[in-house]
């Protein structure tokens, strides 16, 4: 069994972008734009939680948990808790929530090997958790993110913060935090890679991802970033 | 009558020649014969052999005609090339008196395909308790001669001495089931490699040797024949070897499905391989192999055991043992013992046809193919290789342990006393 | 994975190091949760297809997969058309018209989940054949020894008791091996299967000689009945050669543990107060035995790389 499910290619198709499409192969995002991005998403959860908890003392921070989505969910949220610290001088919670167990599309996509969930010691009771992913594409991961949070807990609210957003939702689904709006045709491939999984930060528009026009979403998932 | 002239088959494999079947008996043999009025069978390229004799087939009438029936059996055995067959005798009811005997017998002359010769249980009901009335089925229209409680060994020691004795006023032998019953309580498959790590309960090879060694002293010392059926092992060669060394009168023979199939068969759990005994080792199949080239086993015998699918199609411990042999018999000691060099054409006669016979005290079956001699006969073709399928078998039942497997040789046609019972591979009534 | 999960030979190293993970992840998921239940298999029907008493198994089962919210459908042979004379045959075709997508059966006939998986579309699970095998047993008895231990390479496990008729010996013989672990088999000559010299282990018939030596000791179940077919002459001299008691445990290394897969015969070949200490992995083999369930449903059931 595969530990995690590649698309289909067709015979002879390739990854690389098409000579004379605009955005083919395009870095969307260099290492230097991904922290600064992740910097401006962190000013921005120190603002919200503000917001949300007017009198707190602390910001509203200490009632913060980022929740990463693994794969890439995880060292992001890892990363916005870094900054926020760096920022505020408030330490914030950070987990991950592995969503495999949850997801509606099992039958299609064939099982991979679970990654852990893990949550603060303080848990997510009546907490503000933002969930936290690299790609927000259908919108079906964050459904099976928010069931997980159900069964692990009851959080005050719940938000979600995703690096890039390239629209094509198939659910009532928006992001509260988002680093960069991508207009994506359904054939395009959105490649997140992150120095603590793949050894480097950038974010690549591809095109075609292998599977004919908008038959299915979220086709790949690890190191491809697209994990919806 | 019709009468045949077959031209241009080679007897026992030799050189080609015509053979003239007439009134029954084989009239001449020789090269460009002419008869007018007689029917021709261009035979080029055909062995001619004697008809074969099975010492051991289960045609299961009666009691269980939806396995198989004298007719449908015969038919099979036809097939196959035999013109004689020995009907074994765990039917139900048990053929164990003169009643049951003539009634499978005048099945078998009804038939008309074969002679099917009955064979008469050693004990009532073959409980092992106490004698059958061996006498009154041998002085039966049935001529009852071998005597098997086959599927039971005769286990206990004094019965199976009595046993040997007392056949002996009518010529008669008996063929033992050689089966430890103390050693074989629930036992699945052969025990070894295999039966370890599969988790079904072992046969062991001592407990078949164990009734031989005991047997073939029991038969010397009171010289009476022996026959011990299926012989499947290694050891049970070496005690047949001493034991005719010494004089004692045992003869044996050998299914072919030990000649070819090893306990490796059993790893699907498919119960189509579940026999009795059971599938051996690939040692012990080349023990065999060269016990039935140099003569230490007699015979060649199918154990043709038809079955239900019901008593098939099921896990392995519930499925009943035994499997189709009849119509591939030929077929496998061609590819086991001709194709491998083990045994020349006159050697196949002489383990398929001629020593049955002899065991089975048939005076007009076995002969050679001679002029006067009965016209049993069969033609085969040597050169085609086929894939088993059960489904176009004769037999009523489907357990053939062949299935899908590519075996050489097409027998075309069986005579039985003059008249076709096969002709181009079809069964003629 | 393969589709089913017959024996312990269905999973190479891989394969079985993934479903020990995937166990590991599912218990850490479920840690200290309210809603132990996971929503990965709903829609999925699972037959348990028992033609023994096993309740304890039985159970397992029906936990893990009603855990990941599969319809459970327990069906027992006793009182039904299978007393009645259906075959094995007929009764997986009729669940299977009835649309299950998995079958956990326990047989008393060996071979016969094998049997199953050539007539149903679905996935078989062998929740114990006859004296074959009973993989998942083999399972959660690794995942136990990794989580007591840290580790399964090289850690050497003493097998002792009835290896012969042992569904539980023969599955971690192969499991085991497969993983990497050193396994002696113990018992009366008489219990050791003829050809059990093809089996990757040593055998020993002196149960003082392997115990200094063992990381883990798993002792298998004895039934008293044995005895009536001579297998060995008394419960009595049994409990006294091949049983686990107090003086015997002493000899074990400091971090040994002692394992069972149950039910014990406590005083055959188990002593009371062996089975309750602290070495003891009995109970939590019982616990771990519904996560590694979990992760063989979700790995055969959740889908299929394509």
């Amino acid at each position: 069994m595969a530990s995690s499910t590649q698309p289909a290619r067709i015979p002879g198709g390739t990854d690389a972008p098409k000579p004379g499409t605009p955005a083919a192969g395009g870095v969307l995002l260099s290492a230097g734009d991904v922290g600064r991005v992740v910097d401006r998403m962190a000013h921005q959860l120190i603002e919200r939680a503000a917001t949300t908890d007017p009198g707190a003392a602390d910001g509203g921070l200490s009632a913060l948990v980022l929740v990463g989505i693994p794969t890439r969910g995880a060292p992001l949220a890892r990363r916005l808790a870094a900054r926020i610290e760096a920022f505020s001088g408030t330490r914030v919670d950070v987990g991950t929530v592995d969503i495999t167990l949850y997801r509606d599309d099992l039958r299609r996509r064939g099982v991979r090997a679970l990654e852990p969930t893990l949550l603060p010691d303080a848990g997510i009771d009546d907490r503000l958790v933002v969930l936290v992913d690299d790609v927000l594409y259908s919108g079906r991961s964050v459904r099976a993110a928010l069931d997980a949070l159900r069964d692990l807990g009851r959080p005050k609210a719940v938000q979600l913060a995703v690096l890039v957003d390239r629209g094509h939702r198939e659910l009532p689904i928006r992001a509260d935090f988002v680093g960069k709006n991508v207009p994506t045709s359904r054939i395009q491939q959105v490649r997140v890679h992150l120095t603590e999984i793949d050894g480097t930060d950038e974010v690549l528009v591809t095109e075609g991802d292998g599977l004919g026009t908008g038959a299915r979403s979220g086709a790949t998932r690890g190191s491809e970033g697209e994990a919806e | 009558m019709t009468n045949y002239l077959i031209k241009g088959a080679k007897p026992y494999g030799g050189e080609a020649a015509d053979i003239f079947l007439k009134d029954g008996r084989i009239a001449s043999i020789g090269e460009h014969l002419r008869v007018p009025g007689a029917d021709v069978i261009d035979a080029a390229g055909l062995v001619a052999l004697p008809g074969l004799v099975d010492l051991h087939t289960h045609l299961r009438e009666p009691g269980r005609e939806d396995a198989e029936t004298v007719e449908t059996g015969s038919r099979a055995a036809a097939l196959g090339g035999f013109t004689a067959v020995h009907a074994m005798a765990n039917t139900d009811p048990v053929a164990d008196t003169a009643g049951v005997v003539e009634q499978v017998w005048r099945l078998g002359q009804q038939a008309g395909l074969v002679d099917v010769v009955p064979v008469g249980a050693v004990t009532v009901g073959l409980k092992g308790e106490r004698l059958a009335e061996l006498g009154a089925m041998a002085d039966s229209a049935a001529r009852v001669r071998v005597f098997s409680d086959d599927g039971m060994c005769v286990s206990d020691p004094a019965l199976m001495r009595r046993a040997l004795e007392y056949v002996k006023a009518f010529d008669g032998v008996v063929a033992q089931h050689a089966e430890e019953p103390r050693l074989t309580v629930g036992a699945q498959m052969h025990e070894g490699d295999r039966s370890a790590r599969l988790g079904l309960a072992g046969w062991p090879a001592a407990a078949e040797e164990a009734i031989i060694a005991r047997d073939v002293l029991l038969a010397g010392h009171v010289g009476a024949r022996l026959h011990v059926c299926h012989v499947s092992t290694a050891g049970s060669v070496e005690l047949l070897r001493w034991a005719k060394a010494r004089g004692v009168q045992v003869t044996a023979e050998v299914t072919p499905h030990h000649l070819l199939l090893t306990d490796a068969c059993a790893e699907g759990y498919d119960p189509v391989f579940k026999v009795n005994p059971p599938l051996r080792t690939a040692e012990d199949v080349a023990a065999l192999r060269a016990g039935l080239a140099d003569g230490t086993i007699d015979a060649v015998a199918t154990d043709h055991a038809p079955h239900a699918v019901e008593d098939k199609e099921s896990e392995w411990a519930a499925a009943r043992p035994g499997m189709l042999g009849l119509e591939q018999a030929l077929s496998v000691v061609v590819e086991t013992m001709v194709e491998t060099g083990l045994l020349d054409w006159a050697g196949v006669a002489d383990r398929m046809s001629v020593r049955p016979a002899v065991i089975g005290r048939l005076t007009e079956q076995g002969r050679p193919l001679a002029p006067g001699e009965p016209a049993n006969l069969l033609l085969l073709d040597p050169s085609t290789r086929a894939t088993v399928d059960p489904a176009a078998l004769a037999s009523r039942s489907r357990n053939s342990p062949y299935a899908g497997r590519e075996l050489p040789g097409r027998v075309v046609a069986t005579f039985l006393r003059g008249v076709p019972t096969v002709l181009d591979g079809k069964a003629q009534k | 994975m393969k589709r089913h999960l017959l024996e312990a030979a269905d999973l190479d190293r891989a394969d079985a190091t993934l479903v020990l993970d995937t166990a590991a992840q599912i218990d850490a998921a479920l840690a200290g949760r309210e809603v132990k239940k996971l929503p990965t298999l709903r829609g999925r029907t699972v037959v348990n297809l028992f033609f023994e008493d096993s309740t304890r198994t039985r159970i397992s089962f029906e936990l893990a997969a009603k855990r990941l919210s599969a319809d459970v459908i327990n069906f027992s042979a006793k009182g039904s058309s299978v007393s009645k004379g259906e075959s094995l045959k007929d009764t997986a075709l009729t669940l299977e018209a009835m649309g299950s997508d998995a079958i956990v059966v326990r047989h008393h006939a060996s071979g016969a989940p094998h049997r199953l998986a050539s007539w149903v579309k679905g996935s078989v699970v062998n929740a114990g054949d006859g004296t074959h095998e009973h993989p998942t047993q083999a399972l959660l008895d690794a995942y136990t020894i990794r989580q007591r231990l840290g580790r399964l390479e090289g850690v050497r496990v003493a097998l002792v008791g009835d290896v012969l008729h042992s569904r539980v010996a023969r599955s971690n013989v192969g499991l085991l091996h497969t993983l990497g672990a050193e396994v002696t088999v113990v018992a009366p000559p008489t219990l050791v299967p003829v050809g059990v010299g093809s089996w990757p282990v040593e055998v020993s018939y002196d149960l003082d000689a392997v115990l200094p030596k063992a990381d883990v000791v798993m002792m298998l179940r004895v039934q008293a009945e044995r005895m009536t077919a001579s297998f060995f002459p008394s419960a009595r001299e049994y409990s006294r050669r091949y049983g686990l008691d107090a003086r015997r445990m002493a000899t074990l290394p400091d971090d040994a543990i002692v394992m069972h897969p149950g039910p014990m015969n406590r005083g055959m070949e188990i002593a009371a107060e062996v089975a309750d200490s602290v070495r003891s992995t009995i109970v939590e083999q019982v616990g771990n035995g519904v996560s590694v369930r979990m992760a063989v449903l979700y790995l055969l059931l959740g889908g299929r790389s394509e």
